[in-house]
């Protein structure tokens, strides 16, 4: 029933209420796509807020177009609105709910576990020291790695999964098809959604000025991430389809995804935090600034010890820096359906979604 | 800011006109101050709730389809003032339209297709992404790149003249006046509308019940002024353009979304429960200018739009939910209406529907769907009132802008009793007076603030330089 949002959470009920103002006015339509979406509905429940909410990259074109931004009576900032119900959903979803509560509220908490995970990885070092091996398979042996690390991986995947699922029942989901995953997959490839519509970008770092700061950066981030991931994964299938172990040399798979991965890791998480530093908090969820800040610096962190730890190579400095790098990428694993990561499956489920509601 | 900085070109007006002025004179390489009376979070006039410019074009241009000829431009123009413009200058603004779109876009302004749901205006308008906030963001972006100073809360209370030459501008900022000095002058800066009580003296005192559309900061303060030392005025100084709003619209500001687009779907009913006017006489885009008068002559300057489930979705979703009643007695109690009055007018009009109307019923054109016997008439889309819930929406005159502004010539220079002054262009709401006698055509304000703008600039310049 139009206008009964009795069901809704407060924040909830919020996005609805500036919805339900934009929905009157439309003028923003060409800025990304959570305005076609919005502009298809007459009445906003859950499941719409919700998938609206996700599809929000917080480009905040939007907000500085509004001609109803505080002080007008109407008080509009819907990035900020939306940032706020996009939070409420991924904690509401997220399985078990607790450490989401902890890891997107405090930015403390994940450099807590962050200290712990590192801690655990000296003590692996000291405690399970192997006999023999190379490289930093001399420090930590690879099945203890594959003990500590498998687990960390899949648990990690079951719970997001979970999350999904439920997100995915709250939208409306349908059977999903290749032509709706090639067209989220291009969206997310491209940033659509940061680019303003016409490629201009953003206005994130200075106020109306668009920019594609923020886009490229973000970018740089994402694709660095997935070179560092495949990288991993191509030595996983080195060490056990082709039986060749680590280390492995510059011109190797492992190396020639994982270096630029992590430059481009490093140099991404340094310009979001740059940019997240000049942008006004006032226009994301500002009670979770310091939780998503603490996020972009433990990717940063991965990525940047990931490199120092290849510039070690035969040094003293191997012991340290390996288990700095692979505690941060323990918490990271650990953290990741709690903490701000969770936004890169939520985004994609809406954009996923997004596609089928498009495609009819 | 002290008195004795000499600027070449001083703007009054912060918004599309005093901007595209600024703009030019800038680039001509002039020193450039705009003084805008509203604070920043407001600069920019009723520019900020403007969505489109009405182009003429030879071929497809930017997001524009088709073509659209300066004479079918002028037909359109011709439909609504009835004859109250100046051809000569109506036919140059139409012609500089086609320019001035390029340069829009060369100064920062966005385009986007024309928008979702509403009436198909892709040929005739160029829709702002944003809408007009954004346009104004990116000329003052564009404007202060030029270095051009902006003053914001800086209302310009007088112009000093001697004889047909501005010699000072006098403006209130942080607590003291100061007069400025310039070589040429630009005013931009509106109409009088958000004055209430300069209304309620022309229009009558049941103005002061009217909602502002847009800004409150048009206060037609400068053209105040200039009228009363004898600047040439042109327009009908009692006339306003209003719209019927909702009445539940903030008292100014409330811009686009407090448009009702449910009229033709509805009997509209006054205080007293009873209808007033034909509410299918013709399709709403071509309607909704004179429901603003027609509440406007009803007691209260109110009126009642009543609709059942059957209409809700067929026009654009309100920024207010309407009232809702499952029997017409219990929306009249809550709309404040008398029951008994609103049941009989309903019964009546009900009654002088058509038998068989779902049949024939088409929102979307003149469907022909008339009452039988009803004084007065509804002539399209008159379907009995039967299906509850029921939902009502109050209506009240909503001004857009005033008609009394400065004369000017094809070069937007102002004429005092003395001939055209040496030093002084007009632009925007301020002169549209002059090309817009009577009536609206959607986008063409912003095309007259533009292409006037820019002329205004550009003259002020070639005279400061």
């Amino acid at each position: 029933m139009p206008y009964d949002d009795t069901d809704l959470t407060p924040k909830l009920a919020e996005a609805a209420r500036q919805v339900e103002i934009c929905n009157a006015c439309r003028y923003c339509e060409g800025y990304c796509a959570v305005f076609p979406a919005m502009f298809k509905e007459r009445a906003f429940g859950a499941g719409d807020l919700t998938q609206l909410a996700n599809l929000c990259h917080n480009c905040r074109g939007c907000y500085y177009a509004c001609q109803y931004t505080e002080p007008h009576e109407f008080a509009l900032n819907l990035p900020a609105a939306l940032a706020e119900a996009r939070h409420e959903t991924w904690e509401r979803f997220a399985w078990p709910a607790a450490p989401a509560r902890l890891f997107q509220r405090s930015g403390v908490a994940l450099a807590t576990a962050l200290v712990f995970g590192i801690a655990a990885l000296f003590w692996a070092a000291a405690a399970l020291a192997p006999a023999s091996g190379d490289g930093f398979y001399a420090v930590l042996a690879h099945g203890t790695m594959v003990a500590i690390f498998l687990p960390a991986f899949l648990l990690p995947l079951v719970a997001i999964c979970i999350g999904l699922r439920r997100y995915w029942t709250e939208v409306g989901g349908q059977r999903i098809t290749l032509a709706h995953l090639r067209d989220a997959g291009r969206s997310a490839a491209t940033m659509r959604n940061l680019a303003g519509g016409q490629g201009q970008g953003c206005n994130f770092e200075d106020e109306d000025r668009f920019t594609n700061a923020r886009r490229h950066a973000h970018q740089a981030v994402m694709w660095g991430f997935l070179l560092c991931f495949a990288s991993t994964a191509s030595g996983t299938v080195l060490h056990y389809v082709f039986d060749m172990p680590a280390p492995y040399g510059l011109f190797s798979l492992p190396k020639l995804l994982g270096v630029p991965g992590g430059l481009l890791l490093t140099i991404g998480t340094a310009a979001l935090v740059r940019l997240k530093i000049k942008a006004d908090p006032a226009l994301g969820a500002p009670a979770l600034w310091g939780a998503e800040m603490a996020f972009v610096l433990l990717l940063g962190l991965t990525g940047l010890t990931g490199l120092m730890l290849y510039a070690a190579t035969g040094t003293t400095f191997v012991a340290p820096l390996l288990a700095i790098h692979l505690g941060a990428v323990l918490t990271f694993f650990l953290s990741t359906p709690y903490s701000k990561m969770a936004h890169g499956f939520y985004r994609m489920a809406a954009l996923i979604r997004d596609a089928q509601v498009k495609r009819g | 800011m002290t008195s004795d900085t000499r600027y070449d070109v001083i703007v009054v007006g912060g918004g599309n006109a005093a901007l595209c002025a600024a703009i030019e004179a800038a680039e001509a390489g002039c020193r450039v101050i705009l003084l805008e009376s509203a604070p920043r979070a407001y600069r920019g006039g009723n520019s900020r709730h403007t969505r489109n410019f009405r182009c003429m074009h030879d071929g497809p241009l930017s997001v524009l389809t088709d073509s659209y000829g300066e004479d079918e431009y002028f037909d359109d123009l011709m439909r609504v003032v009835k004859g109250k413009t100046d051809e000569h200058l109506a036919r140059l603004c139409i012609r500089r339209s086609e320019d001035c779109l390029p340069w829009m876009e060369a100064h920062g302004v966005r385009f986007q297709p024309s928008l979702s749901g509403t009436l198909s205006l892709s040929r005739t308008n160029a829709f702002f992404l944003g809408g007009g906030k954004a346009l104004v963001n990116a000329y003052y972006r564009t404007a202060e790149d030029l270095g051009v100073t902006v003053l914001y809360d800086a209302e310009v209370t007088h112009l000093h003249a001697d004889g047909n030459t501005v010699t000072g501008v006098d403006v209130a900022h942080g607590g003291e006046t100061t007069t400025l000095h310039g070589t040429s002058v630009v005013v931009a800066s509106g109409g009088f509308q958000a004055d209430l009580d300069w209304l309620a003296r022309a229009w009558g005192p049941s103005a002061r019940n009217f909602l502002i559309r847009g800004t409150p900061y048009n206060r037609g303060v400068v053209l105040r002024d200039m009228l009363d030392q004898g600047a040439e005025s042109v327009g009908d100084p009692t006339q306003c353009h209003a719209v019927a709003i909702d009445g539940r619209a903030p008292k100014f500001d409330g811009g686009i979304v407090t448009r009702l687009d449910c009229v033709p779907f509805s009997v509209v009913v006054n205080r007293d429960g009873q209808r007033f006017y034909d509410e299918g006489e013709d399709v709403w885009p071509k309607r909704y200018a004179i429901w603003g008068r027609l509440v406007a002559a009803q007691p209260d300057q109110v009126g009642y739009a009543i609709i059942d489930s059957k209409s809700l979705e067929l026009f654009m979703p309100s920024v207010f939910p309407p009232i809702k009643a499952d029997t017409i007695e219990g929306l009249a109690q809550q709309l404040g209406l008398p029951g008994r009055q609103l049941r009989d007018t309903i019964d009546a009009f009900n009654a002088a529907c058509p038998a068989d109307p779902e049949q024939r019923f088409h929102p979307t054109e003149l469907d022909g769907l008339a009452t039988d016997g009803l004084d007065p008439p509804k002539t399209n889309w008159a379907r009995p009132i039967t299906e509850p819930p029921f939902y009502g929406y109050a209506l009240r005159p909503g001004v857009t802008f005033t008609y009394l502004g400065l004369k000017v010539d094809d070069t937007a220079r102002v004429r005092s009793a003395a001939g055209p002054y040496t030093n002084l262009w007009a632009a925007g709401e301020i002169m549209a007076g002059s090309i817009l006698g009577q009536g609206y055509l959607a986008g063409f304000g912003m095309t007259i603030g533009t292409v006037f703008g820019r002329i205004a600039g550009q003259e002020a310049a070639a005279h400061a330089l």
